[in-house]
């Protein structure tokens, strides 16, 4: 089961005594093999858990490094079949890493929700993020989630007050993402002071795991977010080294790979809780 | 259960039918409750309702006129022709109607920086023009290409005293304009209003913005009811996201008048250069709303082609998406050598020169009124002015200005 797999890794976190290190790169970035290579090599390199975007055309979330990110695996053919076939390639080597797809609606929309969720489960995917379905959309697909297992990651961010969080909350399940300042991906660094305060109002409603995203760009950063939160996610970060790695073509340096887990690594070896 | 009215939507969860919705992210999703509430209160208070009216009346310039296009009809032959004359208002278009109306909501609503979107730029000049009416800081975002086919209306921006910010990803056209300017909301909730220029995004846009341009069908009403004694037998205005369409034909859903809208079909409906987004696409998910969107087969958003950069977008208002699935309006597309051909016309026989966009619907004017007869009344929404797209016909046509 889907969730299983997320409840199971904050478990084994939380006995080992540390927060996640989640990370985030776009499924098909800058190619089907590089990035298929690189999900590989993150749980070695420290990730706990692995977001996957789902390019689409129009990012209205993100800045302009997962915006780029979007662009090139569109222009290298990525789809959303493709990038189940991505998880079902990663799965026949790591069964216990959890995997969020985190993407837009319109995808999935066209897929058709059903179908989607169950060739998701079937590949092994145990979670999504859709960044533009609040909870007053729940019927689209966090519902039909919950019937089949699947996790829906719902966000809270620095505009959510204590009754919006309860709806929120309603049908939240895996972990709260909770998008640390008001704006895009990869731009802003948040303030450790009022993200606390945020994830301390959470932690009053709920007994899900917490993760903090949207700005953690350094080691440093990581560290200090772990020191508060279950989960601290990474993503322009790491998707900007694959940015600053491949050709006028589009083609990927033969670094690029290794460049992004030392990357990782230099992430994953601080996130401990004391 | 039969509906007995085609003007109560949207429910109470922004839905049209399927239609519509807040598919925001939840950054965003307290401020569109915000702005709901402040919504709510303004119309249904009668000094928001005065001030309006007031502004529409002094500063737009209101009524526009309802003008019967003599020449045009004698020379089609058929329906009788009126033009509603929305490109007489303050600025050239109906876009100011909309953007009056936003901006008291946001001065109600306590906020002090606007920003927008823009296409072919009208939209543009006028949330600059409102924000130097009500002093207000505006920045509009307006894709690189764009701002190269619509040069007079930047430098009108400027003058306002707005700041254009062009938009260089994507198709660097209005979809990627919207795109950006969402992205600048979500980083400034606490002081920027949205004015968004169509009858589309989440709800309640779509409903506010057709609700402020109804004015243009109310007071179609009233104006073809003083001069022919009865209401009109056909409507047509043209639809990119909408606004102008919607503004007219509104007050007009629940009556015996057939209404046309008409789409950009670009290059033609059967190449991949077109704007036509109900004839040509499908449902799905963008910019706030389920509406009829051009995408590929993986649901990836397409990018749109109009001449008219007011109607190159790849989706339309949910309202047009619900009102075209229960077939109570017929939505047609014209081609950009149709709607160059009904530019030239309108202006050799009319002596009005028409924007690019109302060019589509005179185009349709011209395919329908021949068939009709002498006493069927149709009225066209003549929804803006041609000055800013003498560069783009020129060059269409070869000529050197």
């Amino acid at each position: 089961m889907a969730l299983d797999r997320i409840e199971q890794k904050f478990a084994a976190l939380k006995e080992e005594g540390r927060a996640a290190l989640v990370t985030f790169t776009t499924a098909g970035d800058p190619d089907y093999d590089t990035a298929l290579g690189i999900l590989r090599g993150l749980p070695a390199a420290g990730a706990d858990i692995i977001e996957l975007g789902m390019p689409f055309s129009d990012p209205m979330a993100d800045g302009p490094a997962i915006q780029a990110a979007s662009i090139r695996a569109l222009r290298g053919g990525m789809t959303v079949r493709r990038t189940l076939q991505m998880v079902r390639d990663f799965r026949t080597q790591d069964q216990t890493t959890p995997i969020i797809l985190m993407g837009y609606y319109n995808p999935l929309y066209i897929y058709g929700v059903d179908d989607f969720l169950a060739d998701a489960l079937e590949a092994g995917v145990d979670g999504l993020i859709i960044v533009d379905l609040p909870p007053e959309e729940d019927n689209e697909l966090a519902l039909p989630a919950k019937e089949v297992g699947m996790g829906c990651i719902h966000l809270a961010t620095p505009t959510t007050d204590e009754g919006r969080l309860n709806h929120i909350l309603k049908n939240a399940s895996g972990f709260l993402y909770y998008v640390s300042i008001a704006g895009i991906t990869g731009t802003a660094e948040p303030d450790l002071g009022p993200v606390k305060a945020a994830i301390d109002m959470i932690r009053r409603q709920t007994a899900l795991p917490v993760a903090v995203g949207f700005g953690i760009k350094s080691p440093e950063n990581v560290r200090a977010f772990a020191e508060i939160a279950d989960a601290v996610v990474v993503g322009s970060a790491i998707v900007n080294i694959i940015g600053d790695n491949i050709d006028q073509e589009g083609l990927a340096n033969p670094e690029l790979g290794s460049r992004v887990l030392d990357f990782v690594a230099t992430l994953g070896l601080r996130v401990n809780k004391i | 259960m039969t509906k007995n009215t085609y003007r109560d939507g949207p429910d109470d969860e922004g839905r049209f039918g399927i239609f519509g919705g807040r598919f925001v992210s939840e950054t965003l999703m307290p401020l569109i409750l915000d702005l709901e509430k402040a919504w709510q209160q303004s119309r249904s208070d009668p000094a928001f309702g005065a001030e309006f009216d007031a502004l529409l009346k002094d500063f737009v310039g209101r009524p526009s006129p309802l003008y019967f296009a003599e020449r045009l009809t004698s020379h089609l032959g058929g329906a009788k022709i009126y033009f509603k004359r929305e490109e007489l208002n303050h600025t050239g278009a109906h876009k100011i109607n909309n953007c009056i109306g936003q901006i008291l909501l946001a001065r109600r609503m306590g906020k002090t920086r606007i920003i927008a979107e823009t296409g072919a730029g009208q939209h543009g000049v006028a949330t600059a023009t409102v924000c130097a009416r009500f002093g207000m800081k505006c920045v509009v975002y307006m894709g690189e290409k764009d701002i190269e086919r619509q040069k007079p209306n930047v430098f009108r921006m400027k003058l306002l005293g707005a700041e254009v910010r062009p938009v260089t990803c994507g198709s660097q056209s209005l979809k990627d304009a919207m795109n950006e300017a969402m992205r600048d909301w979500v980083a400034h909730v606490e002081d920027t209003f949205y004015i968004i220029g169509t009858a589309a995004g989440p709800h309640p846009y779509p409903e506010l913005v057709r609700d402020f341009q109804s004015v243009i069908g109310t007071e179609t009403r009233q104006q073809i009811l003083e001069k022919e004694g009865r209401l009109p037998d056909s409507l047509v205005a043209c639809v990119g996201g909408g606004s102008n369409a919607i503004g007219l034909f509104h007050p007009f859903l629940d009556d015996d008048t057939d209404i046309y809208g008409v789409e950009a079909a670009g290059h033609g409906l059967d190449t991949d250069k077109h704007a036509a987004s109900l004839t040509g696409g499908r449902p799905g998910v963008l910019h706030g709303n389920r509406t009829y969107l051009l995408m590929d087969k993986d649901g990836q958003i397409e990018e749109a082609h109009s001449i008219s950069a007011g109607l190159d977008y790849p989706g339309i208002g949910p309202e047009h998406s619900w009102l075209h699935d229960v077939k109570r309006v017929k939505y047609v597309a014209i081609t950009d050598r149709e709607a160059l051909a009904a530019f030239q016309l309108c202006s050799e026989y009319e002596g009005i020169i028409p924007a690019l966009e109302s060019a589509h619907a005179i185009a349709y004017v011209i395919k329908l009124a021949p068939t009709l007869a002498k006493d069927h009344i149709m009225v066209m929404n003549l929804s803006g002015r041609g000055d800013k797209d003498i560069f783009t016909v020129a060059s269409a046509l070869g000529t050197e200005i």
